[in-house]
């Protein structure tokens, strides 16, 4: 009995999330790929019509904005917070003093919500009231800095709000693989001679690579949902400049009373999460085989 | 003797309990939370309450209403309805094609809505020939508000085409003063958009242009002319617009920072809430050009199941339309009875006139309805407008661009 108990409970107890997982997650994509196929407007309805919904999609000038957003601020957010979050780690790493209450300082804008990062830095970027307001009341008349107003620079002005909240948690995964690095071999390196800028650069760095694989995907996903941040720091704006996918998606499924839209925008996002992942996966799985 | 009284008991208790039973029950769904709508659907509760019903209060914030519709497309997926939701325009027909809207055309005849009601708007709130919604209100769009200190000091007279407007901002530029206060976000954008169409264009191109989405209007030189319009306007806006909530922008009209701003008649309720006087600190005309563009908020009646929710879905539009709550309801939120004989002595001049214009442009066919609030066309082709709109007004795009694009988008959201 109880050997039956041994083997079985686990499977019990894990059974109902399994089962709400394969129905919450995995059917509501199938449902979701099966709207998308569908005309459904204001209620979904459930007659394929082909690939209509995706023609509309591709033919829409807001989603190529969309998208084009998104592998402009996805590229930028990823790649800045990687570079500052090491910057950061290695001058944290030098063995300071205070380096606990430094840690902390850069690691809680990770604390905040986006929507509080977004609303703060709308007011910040702002160029009647926030930084361009303030350095021209300094006596520089000529400083410009209106991003956040100008549709041909408004994404980066989100870049920059992001990167602000990220880069902290980056520098907190960093420090801890730079931690990780056994110490042994550095101070080998040194007894050698060997300028500092290059053990970090041939040996701790090179060492780090898995901790830049989760940093990497954390951040990639954290920029593919993208929504909030957009929402409340620009709506969308100037026009629809800084519209990302997730925005789009959420103005035809909710605004618009476009559910086909929204679905088949949903199936291309998921298609790009996949691009993504699939690799990771596959290179995580191998791995273990070897 | 026993027996027959305990059977009248019975059947008396019997008949109370149905009496009980058949007290009007009605829930509304809508999303009037903030301060002055509020208070507006207070009056309406109270009404409900005194002619013996219970109101059962579902209000759903947030999003302009997109909160309120997704919870109403949960309720009537469950098959769960509630009495009487908010909705308008081209949203009550979009319902009604789903087959869940009531008939309440016994009301409406009783009372003898199509007498008093306007024909365009009594043609909302009808599906198919029977009545299936109440109207509350007649907001108009287009209005240009006005500070009449700034005006006076710079001898300029309210603008009766846009060539005037033109002129007069122009004027108010030199003086150092923004022509036109305006918040960059893409509803505000669209409000502008077509209170310029209507102007330049007249009644007939708007209303073959936004309502029956004509092609070849679409395409016009005309509407290259209205994108050239916008592109002058977005000259006189300052550079800090974008994001900017309307009511920042109606406080920049108040404050002397700006001159006009193009706006519907809630724009009303901050200027009153700040005690400036209409006619004297601020002026309200409509945009240049003629027409009325109206944006009607009204309730949709839902089929519910029960005696006491149906007689509690006529008494709640029967109420609606009455006088009484037409006049209280629209004096608390700066609109205009939608109902036509509603005595007009406690509201001020602004709606005097919007009231007057009303009935005028009724009688010329120019009373339209408002496409970027929703009145004109179903949300994924007014979207699709106001896409290239927003975007046209954002950027440095041509208007032969736009208007192409305009085109392409209609064809697409269809």
């Amino acid at each position: 009995m109880t050997e039956w108990l041994e083997r079985h409970v686990p499977k019990m107890v894990l059974a109902p999330s399994f089962v709400a997982v394969l129905i919450f997650v995995y059917g509501f994509i199938i449902w979701t790929g099966w709207v998308s196929l569908t005309r459904s407007k204001l209620m979904p309805k459930y007659e394929i019509k082909g690939v209509i919904q995706y023609e509309r999609l591709f033919a829409s000038p807001r989603w190529d904005t969309a998208m084009d957003n998104l592998f402009i601020f996805g590229g930028l957010f990823i790649g800045i917070s990687l570079i500052l979050g090491l910057f950061l780690a290695i001058l944290l790493d030098q063995k300071i003093r205070a380096e606990g209450v430094l840690r902390t300082i850069y690691l809680y804008p990770m604390a905040l919500s986006m929507i509080v990062t977004g609303t703060a830095w709308k007011w910040i970027m702002n160029p009647g009231l926030g930084i361009e307001a303030t350095v021209r009341n300094w006596g520089f008349e000529s400083f410009t800095f209106n991003w956040i107003t100008d549709p041909k620079m408004a994404i980066y002005a989100v870049v920059i709000a992001a990167v602000w909240q990220a880069s902290g948690f980056v520098m907190a995964l960093f420090l801890a693989g730079l931690r990780s690095v056994d110490e042994e071999i550095i101070k080998a390196a040194q007894v050698d001679g060997i300028p500092t800028w290059r053990i970090y650069s041939a040996i701790i760095i090179p060492s780090m690579a898995p901790i830049f694989l989760s940093a990497f995907i954390v951040l990639a996903h954290l920029a593919i949902k993208s929504f909030d941040l957009v929402i409340a720091l620009t709506g969308g704006g100037p026009g629809y400049a800084t519209d990302l996918p997730a925005t789009y998606m959420y103005a035809m499924a909710f605004s618009r009373g476009d559910i086909g839209q929204a679905a088949s925008s949903a199936m291309v996002m998921m298609g790009v999460v996949f691009t993504i992942v699939v690799p990771y996966l596959y290179s995580e799985l191998r791995a273990k085989h070897d | 003797m026993k027996k027959s009284v305990f059977a009248a008991a019975v059947v008396a208790s019997l008949v109370a309990s149905n009496a009980v039973k058949a007290e009007p029950q009605a829930e509304v769904l809508h999303w009037w939370t903030s301060g002055g709508e509020a208070k507006s659907v207070a009056v309406l509760q109270k009404e409900f309450a005194d002619n013996g019903g219970t109101w059962t209060d579902m209000p759903v914030a947030g999003g302009g209403g997109d909160a309120a519709m997704t919870a109403l497309r949960a309720r009537v997926l469950s098959g769960n309805a509630p009495t009487a939701v908010q909705l308008k325009g081209p949203a009550i027909a979009e319902w009604y094609e789903e087959g869940v809207l009531a008939d309440i055309s016994d009301v409406a005849e009783a009372q003898g809505w199509a007498d008093v009601l306007p024909a365009s708007i009594a043609g909302h709130m009808k599906c198919e020939g029977t009545w299936c919604a109440a109207p509350v209100n007649v907001h108009r769009i287009d209005w240009i508000w006005a500070n009449a200190d700034i005006l006076k000091a710079n001898d300029i007279a309210m603008p009766n085409t846009w060539a005037e407007f033109n002129t007069a901002a122009d004027t108010l530029m030199a003086a150092g003063i923004i022509p036109l206060a305006h918040g960059g976000q893409a509803w505000q954008d669209a409000t502008v958009f077509e209170a310029v169409a209507l102007g330049l264009g007249g009644a007939d191109f708007f209303q073959k242009a936004f309502v029956d989405l004509d092609m070849d209007t679409l395409k016009s030189d005309q509407m290259v002319e209205v994108f050239d319009q916008m592109r002058k306007l977005r000259g006189y806006v300052d550079g800090n617009f974008s994001g900017r909530d309307w009511n920042l922008a109606t406080a920049m009209v108040m404050n002397g920072e700006a001159a006009f701003q193009i706006m519907g008649d809630w724009a009303k309720g901050e200027f009153l809430a700040a005690g400036k006087v209409p006619g004297e600190d601020f002026l309200c005309v409509s945009t240049p050009g003629d027409g009325f563009l109206y944006s009607v908020d009204s309730f949709a009646m839902f089929n519910v199941d029960g005696d006491d929710k149906q007689s509690g879905q006529k008494l709640l539009a029967e109420l609606i339309v009455g006088k009484s709550f037409q006049k209280v309801f629209n004096l608390n939120k700066g609109s205009i009875p939608a109902r036509t004989d509603v005595a007009l002595d406690e509201f001020d001049s602004c709606a005097h006139t919007s009231a007057a214009d009303m009935a005028s442009s009724n009688k010329e066919g120019s009373l339209l309805p408002s496409y970027a609030h929703g009145m004109a066309l179903r949300g994924a082709q007014a979207g699709a407008i106001t896409d290239v709109v927003t975007a046209h007004f954002n950027s440095d795009m041509s208007s032969a661009e736009a208007v192409q694009m305009l085109a392409d988008a209609i064809a697409n959201s269809m």
